[in-house]
């Protein structure tokens, strides 16, 4: 019998694949990969691309990943699929985008935390919440 | 039969807020299913992510991730997951209560603090009481995804790298049955690998093509798949607990409308009971 390796491939939203196979090929950064069984232990990053997947019977299932990271251990590939289009400047531009939405609000409020505000804010819900539970008890109970 | 009247007008408003409770209840319900089906399937990934990140921290690589690095704590880095809407019972509440505990204590112990918030209520929350938010992200929606997270994240993430925050903590509502929805603050930086005996032994990763950029990589993703489960779990606890208050919220509905049924058929019956006294009594004077 062939040699297998033991292949998940998986995104943060869903699995994708998990399977043996006899032959990995993924598009890693600095060009495809082919990762046969008892490959020396590998980490890199992938790029969009094809991920091929081959089994015992020679036949290959394929995957698009827009992405992600590619680890190899001798019996196990993982691949960890990116689901958005990664790139420096466009994950600035969100983290920016989070920061002006930040900062936009920041001159109605103030820097320091009202405690004693805040936890009589939050005790009144709270106590409002508990009797409603209660009135709503003895209603059942009544 | 003025009274009368005026029960019936009660009875029927009622009524009709009681339909809306209920097609909210029957909405929560159908959507948490679908968040937990979400929350299932982001964790096989989170779980071959740790693993990955455990097989690193035992390799022994020419780079040590700062993520991983135990550093003296000046200042810290609080991601707050809150829902969008309301009408939810106490969840966003009780959240809020934890988060507010642990601030003050950090606060105590000399630490100051960088919010990021997630959702409406939190970021109405602390643009009433103050704070010093660092990034919001709203209306993710009931189905998250992970591109809205890059951003908020990695607000936090740089501030880490650039030493403006030394430890980072995320808060969120922890899906534990329909019923019960536990307000958590977990530390997501520094990383805590477990401990693994049978790791001990030399060995290190071939890096493609230089170990910084891809362990770099690599962290960013582990921290932003933390933070997605969070959400996606917030999501679902978010719908049980919008379905229990509306649960609640028709069944008090209901008893209320008896109650007033029973008021109702009681005036009209001492209306038609007076009409009949004053014919009978004006038949008399005749």
């Amino acid at each position: 019998m062939a040699m297998t390796i033991h292949v998940d491939i998986v995104s943060a939203e869903r699995e994708i694949f998990s399977g043996t196979a006899t032959m990995v090929f993924a598009p890693a950064e600095m060009g495809e990969v082919g990762i046969a069984p008892r490959h020396a232990p590998l980490l890199t990053r992938l790029v969009p691309g094809e991920v091929r997947v081959r089994d015992q019977e020679g036949r290959e299932q394929s995957f698009f990943v827009s992405g992600g990271m590619l680890e190899v251990q001798p019996h196990l590939v993982t691949i960890l699929s990116d689901t958005a289009v990664r790139a420096v400047d466009l994950d600035e531009a969100k983290a920016l985008e989070a920061k002006r939405r930040a900062e936009e609000a920041l001159h109605e409020r103030k820097g320091e935390i009202d405690y004693a505000r805040a936890r009589a804010e939050l005790a009144e819900a709270v106590a409002q919440l508990r009797t409603i539970e209660k009135l709503r008890k003895r209603r059942g109970g009544s | 039969m003025a009274g009368a009247k005026e029960i019936r007008t009660k009875i029927k408003s009622i009524g009709s807020t009681q339909k809306i409770t209920k097609a909210m209840e029957m909405v929560a319900a159908s959507k948490m299913r679908k968040a937990q089906d979400r929350m299932a399937a982001s964790r096989p990934y989170a779980e071959r992510i740790r693993r990955v990140i455990h097989h690193m921290a035992h390799a022994h690589p020419e780079y040590r991730h700062p993520f991983l690095e135990h550093r003296e704590a000046r200042r810290v880095g609080l991601i707050v997951v809150s829902t969008d809407r309301g009408l939810c019972g106490g969840l966003n509440v009780n959240l809020f209560k934890a988060v507010i505990a642990a601030m003050q204590e950090w606060e105590q112990d000399g630490l100051e603090i960088d919010l990021g918030v997630f959702g409406v209520k939190a970021q109405q929350f602390f643009r009433r009481l103050g704070g010093n938010v660092v990034s919001e992200t709203t209306h993710m929606g009931d189905a998250p995804r992970v591109a809205d997270l890059i951003g908020p994240v990695k607000v936090m993430l740089d501030a880490h790298v650039e030493g403006r925050i030394d430890r980072l903590y995320l808060a969120y509502n922890r899906f534990i049955n329909t019923m019960t929805q536990r307000p958590v603050i977990e530390q997501l930086i520094p990383v805590e690998p477990e401990e693994d005996p049978e790791l001990r032994h030399h060995w290190d990763y071939i890096y493609e093509p230089e170990p910084q950029p891809v362990v770099d990589a690599l962290m960013t993703r582990y921290i932003e798949s933390l933070v997605y489960q969070a959400v996606v779990e917030n999501v679902a606890s978010e719908m049980a607990a919008r379905m229990v208050a509306m649960k609640a919220a028709s069944d008090n509905a209901g008893a209320l409308i008896d109650e007033l049924q029973l008021a109702y058929n009681k005036a009209r019956q001492a209306a038609i009971t007076q009409e009949l006294s004053e014919i009978v009594s004006g038949a008399a004077a005749v």
